[in-house]
């Protein structure tokens, strides 16, 4: 093994990509080259380092240096002035800009959080699984092969209190044991990437980051419940996420840690992708598994559930990709210790991607239980423009609209719904005080008449309903009938709809009622718009 | 075991029964709309929602199991306002041109917002403006009425195994339509009209040809002639108000003669003639030495899937005509001839409780009297529409006689109607013909009844013949697939498309379901019971129709009008267009 004096990390995240990541890399290594650096400096591309939309971003080590939108033509610079002269370039870091600091390990930033699933990201090279297993990969699938029984492991997941993060929130350990309890010849893990919600993009960033967590979360969930068998489910446009899972299947079977006879224990796990093609329904497990199936991509009818009747009608456990991430440092090191983060009634972290009005979007991860202050002014720099805060919608398209009042609610599975709204998949979209929350309401409910697989009646025709009459609000034709008509309808779906889809489309207008009412009655009343900004 | 307290009542059911059946045992009566007794579990209209006790979402009666000690309550404030707003969306996007609907009166969706009281809508009603599909000549698709309740979907994958009705679409767009948005007739489709059983509004439905019919019979020039199939007499009377399972022959009769039709002859007759001439088929075949197994043709339904589906097995059906088309053929030549009426003005019309009749009727090669041999073919449902427009006091009709010379018929035809019937008939004559003894039983009881696929074997002198049955077209493509894969061999084999046998063809009237399919094919069996001739080669006009016509069964006259071909087809759609 090489030992380097300077390791560079540049971002390889798809946002970053999409920024000229990979330019810069390779100016970065011809630099280095040139200057004969190239046995002394190592460039590694990482998975997502956080701030999605400072891209290139690139870290330099021992320092920790965090330079934010890089450009090839900024490269010689770094290149001669820090690694070769060891002076850092600081207008090129963060301090005085947006981010306002020029270390990644900024208290404002990456202290903030607690990095459980993101362990990896932003710091090993996804594409050597060497750097996984030298930090600590491999080793947690090692433990349960080695010295645990199946029924260890899931009682294990039990007592750490991890629910499924992919926001339906179900005990983890529960959905395992109910696999694990079928009598079947065949058994499923599925890993749920097919990620879906707006905004969202913290599965994608997982994968690309650290690809072999997943895989060996996978092993793992597949050696507690008898399963030899898995298949990631991702979103077929998440191209770099299947070739980082391609190439760490092939590397995991390469060593044995994958396959026939793992690590002579005399269990064997293979997995398989599939990619989705596209449906936001399919992230459903039930559709997800339909779509698996070869068949239209639409949720079955529960019970029974995946968990005894899943995959070619077998026990199937599905998963979503952060649940899955967290799997391995449970098992490693235990309940206790995950319970020592977040919450007592919700244990552990939550991947957030914050978006929208908020001067550092991107990737972070914190305790649950954290407050969407601490969020928003703290780790992601607060409201651009000096704008007010209007409202935060939490959990994606389909979670609640949050108003300032909501600052300082604790962000968790089991508070969140009791103020209406969701955590959900951990999508953060904030929003200033410039928009209108009618129009707002009017763009999610067409994402919902869109991606509505159409199979029961309250979410078919439902999803379109709500749509046509936000529509008529918007354009300032609404009466308080409608209001009333809308409120009919949401508790209609909510409470008859087949699956999560047409249970949740209506929960954004049933708190954007709830908080902002009078903004909605003044369309009415008025035709007119407070905010001043929308069509009307 | 469980015992589940419904609406206060407590009801012991055994585990995994549903709410809805659980309710049905105290009397409580849930609402449903998607939900059909034979057909899998849709749980999509969630009209059937109610509360349980300790769930936050209110759960399908229809598809949720029962567990030990849950409370039910079937009738809260929320249950209404759910079911309500779960209707009104459905309303509002379904026409409202009732009146002028075939299914007016006859509708689930009606019934529904009656029984509800639907007096509002709240929401804007709009059409999705889609076309009609009139493309084939037994089915009329009107996709706008369609509530997407998907249970021709159902039929038409489990029961039929042509998966030809489909989901298309997304949300509000969703539509069930053929394979690529095509029409039916450019589609692997059997015609057979389950879907329309299946559909508890007006989007399907048979194609309506009484026009044609009254037509003819205001025509002074044309002789008109009607033939009616053996299943159509347990059925008639369902149009008209009565219970499933009565037999109506005579009275049948008698109101056709009073719709005006010149002539009331028996499909029953041709029925018999196709015994004689299948069972000399069968009887060749053995001695032939193949192809075996035989498979019966008297099913147009089951003739159209076979073509698209299994057309290396085309060699194995009968020759012989359905015993319509062999009553098509002969009213034009034999009775024409017989009558003195130029075939020209014969306008032949047929009973049927099929819709894949009109699509039999209307293919070339049915025309061997040199005319199309059958006219026009109308289902049950038509001429009870014929009748109750015509007010015709049914239950007040004397019972008459179908016409000479194509009126008389034996029991063996009559249980053509049900599964099993035509074997049946056709092991009465195959034995007797070739034994030249006399059947020691003539009831054949393990060919009859509702099991998808039976077998029996018989004896023929020293000869085992082994034959199976299949009813419905899932059902039969099992066997078929059986036969194809040499996993069972078997001599003869009779096919029905429908369900129970004709009894539950896709013309029958509207409610037709597994029940009421076996009462009336039983109603045929005590009908076969009570007649005097039960073997179709003791019919007597048959004998005179071989003497003064065809002169031997498998002749040169039978040759040329009671046997036909058949065509492959593609399972695919027929144009070469890609789908998109």
């Amino acid at each position: 093994m090489r030992f380097y004096r300077s390791h560079v990390l540049v971002c390889g995240g798809t946002p970053c990509v999409l920024e000229g990541c990979t330019a810069v890399r390779d100016a970065l290594i011809g630099e280095l080259k040139r200057l004969g650096l190239d046995e002394e400096v190592r460039v590694v591309e990482t998975g997502c380092l956080g701030p999605c939309d400072l891209g290139p971003v690139i870290v330099v080590y021992p320092e920790g240096t965090l330079y934010e939108k890089v450009k090839v033509s900024d490269v010689p610079r770094i290149v001669e002035e820090h690694l070769l002269k060891g002076r850092i370039v600081r207008s090129l870091t963060g301090e005085g800009r947006v981010l306002g600091i020029a270390r990644y390990e900024e208290p404002q930033y990456l202290e903030v959080q607690e990095r459980i699933v993101l362990r990896n990201c932003g710091i090993i090279d996804p594409s050597s699984i060497e750097e996984y297993i030298a930090a600590d990969g491999y080793r947690a699938l090692a433990k349960c092969l080695t010295e645990m029984e199946p029924s260890d492991v899931i009682e294990v997941v039990k007592e750490s209190g991890l629910v499924g993060r992919g926001g339906a929130a179900f005990p983890t350990g529960l959905k395992w044991n109910f696999t694990a309890k079928a009598d079947a010849d065949e058994k499923f893990i599925i890993c749920n990437a097919d990620e879906g919600e707006p905004g969202t993009f913290k599965d994608r960033l997982i994968l690309e980051g650290d690809p072999h967590s997943i895989i060996e979360a996978m092993a793992i969930a597949g050696y507690a419940v008898g399963a030899n068998r898995g298949f990631v489910y991702i979103r077929g446009e998440y191209g770099l996420s299947i070739d980082r899972i391609n190439e760490g299947i092939k590397q995991a079977k390469a060593m044995g840690l994958l396959g026939e006879d793992i690590l002579g224990s005399g269990f064997s796990f293979d997995i398989e992708i599939r990619r989705g093609a596209g449906a936001y329904v399919c992230g459903e497990e039930t559709a997800l598994i339909e779509s698996m199936e070869g068949g239209r991509g639409e949720p079955r009818v529960k019970p029974p559930y995946p968990s005894t009747h899943g995959f070619l009608g077998k026990p199937t456990v599905v998963n979503n990709v952060e649940t899955l991430a967290n799997i391995p440092p449970i098992i490693l090191d235990g309940s206790d210790w995950f319970r020592g983060f977040g919450t007592s009634r919700c244990p552990g972290t939550k991947v957030f991607t914050m978006t929208g009005d908020i001067n550092c979007k991107g990737l972070i991860e914190v305790p649950m239980g954290i407050t969407l202050r601490k969020i928003i002014y703290e780790i992601g720099g607060g409201i651009p423009g000096g704008r007010k805060f209007k409202m935060a919608q939490t959990g994606g398209t389909s979670g609640g609209c949050l108003p300032a009042e909501m600052l300082d609610v604790p962000m968790d599975y089991f508070t969140l719904p009791e103020m209406g709204s969701a955590l959900g998949s951990g999508a953060l979209l904030i929003m200033d005080d410039s928009h209108c929350i009618v129009d707002i309401a009017e763009s999610f409910m067409r994402f919902f008449a869109s991606e509505s697989c159409g199979k029961c009646v309250p979410c078919r025709e439902g999803t379109a309903r709500l749509h046509d009459i936000v529509k008529k609000l918007a354009e300032g034709n609404g009466t308080g009938e409608d209001i009333r008509l809308l409120e009919d309808l949401s508790h209609t779906m909510q409470r008859t709809a087949l699956c999560g889809l047409g249970q949740s489309a209506p929960v954004p207008i049933m708190t954007m009622l709830k908080y902002f009412r009078d903004e909605f009655e003044s369309h009415i009343k008025d035709r007119l718009c407070p905010t001043g900004t929308c069509r009307l | 075991m469980a015992v589940v307290t419904i609406d206060g009542q407590k009801v012991q059911v055994d585990a995994g029964t549903t709410i809805l059946e659980a309710a049905r045992k105290l009397s409580i009566d849930i609402p449903t709309l998607c939900h059909h007794p034979d057909l899998e579990v849709q749980a999509v209209c969630r009209v059937c929602v109610v509360e349980i006790e300790g769930e936050k979402l209110l759960q399908p009666a229809c598809a949720y199991p029962v567990r030990d000690n849950m409370a039910v309550r079937t009738n809260t404030p929320d249950v209404r306002r759910a079911r309500r707003v779960n209707l009104e969306l459905i309303l509002a996007h379904h026409p409202t041109d009732c009146l002028q609907c075939v299914r007016n009166q006859n509708c689930e969706l009606q019934a529904l917002a009656e029984r509800l009281g639907m007096r509002e809508v709240r929401f804007e009603h709009k059409l999705r403006g889609l076309r009609l599909d009139e493309s084939t000549p037994s089915i009329v698709r009107e996709p706008d009425k369609c509530i997407v309740c998907r249970r021709c979907v159902a039929m038409c994958r489990d029961v039929q195994a042509a998966t030809v009705l489909w989901p298309v679409g997304r949300g509000q767009d969703t539509v069930v339509v053929p394979a690529c948005e095509r029409d039916l007739a450019d589609v692997a489709c059997a015609l057979c009209g389950q879907c329309i059983h299946a559909c508890p509004v007006g989007a399907i439905a048979e194609r309506d040809d009484t026009e044609k019919v009254y037509r003819a019979l205001a025509d002074p020039t044309k002789h008109v002639v009607v033939q009616t199939a053996p299943a159509t007499r347990v059925s008639i009377g369902e149009e008209l108000g009565f219970p499933p399972g009565k037999i109506f022959t005579g009275k049948l009769v008698a109101a056709l003669r009073r719709l005006g039709f010149d002539k009331v002859m028996d499909t029953d007759f041709t029925a018999d003639l196709t015994i004689i001439e299948e069972g000399h088929e069968l009887l060749k075949r053995i001695k032939e030495g193949g192809p075996l197994p035989l498979i019966t043709s008297c099913s147009p339904g089951w003739i159209k899937f076979g073509e698209h589906f299994f057309p290396d097995l085309l060699d194995h059906v009968s020759t012989c005509k359905s015993p319509q088309q062999m009553f098509g053929a002969l009213v034009k030549t034999y009775y024409a001839k017989k009558a003195g009426i130029d075939p020209k003005d014969i306008f032949s019309v047929s009973l049927m409780p099929c819709t894949a009749k009109k699509f039999e009727a209307e293919r070339p090669e049915m025309a061997s009297s040199g005319y199309q041999d059958v006219d026009v073919v109308l289902t049950s449902r038509e001429l009870g529409r014929m009748m109750r427009e015509a007010g015709i006091d049914f239950a007040n009709l004397p019972n008459e006689e179908h016409d000479d010379p194509m009126g008389i018929s034996t029991g063996a035809a009559a249980i053509f109607g049900a599964t099993g019937g035509v074997m049946e008939a056709a092991l009465r004559t195959v034995y007797e013909v070739a034994t030249g003894l006399d059947l020691p039983s003539i009831d054949f009881h393990e060919v009859r009844g509702l099991e998808g696929i039976k077998e029996a074997e018989v004896m023929l002198g020293n000869m085992k013949v082994r034959v199976g049955i299949a009813h419905g077209l899932a059902n039969s493509k099992r066997i078929l697939e059986m036969v194809r894969d040499k996993e069972r061999e078997y001599h003869f084999i009779e096919i029905m498309a429908c369900p129970g046998g004709c009894v539950g063809g896709g013309g029958q009237p509207i409610p037709t379901n597994m029940e009421i399919r076996g009462i009336r094919g039983n109603a045929l069996y005590e009908a076969d019971r009570l007649l005097p001739l039960r073997k179709s080669h003791d019919n007597p006009a048959i004998k005179q129709l071989y003497e003064e016509f065809l002169m031997q069964p498998l002749g040169e006259v039978s040759h040329r009008l009671l046997h036909t071909h058949y065509t492959k087809r593609s399972k695919y759609p027929v144009s070469k267009d890609t789908c998109g």
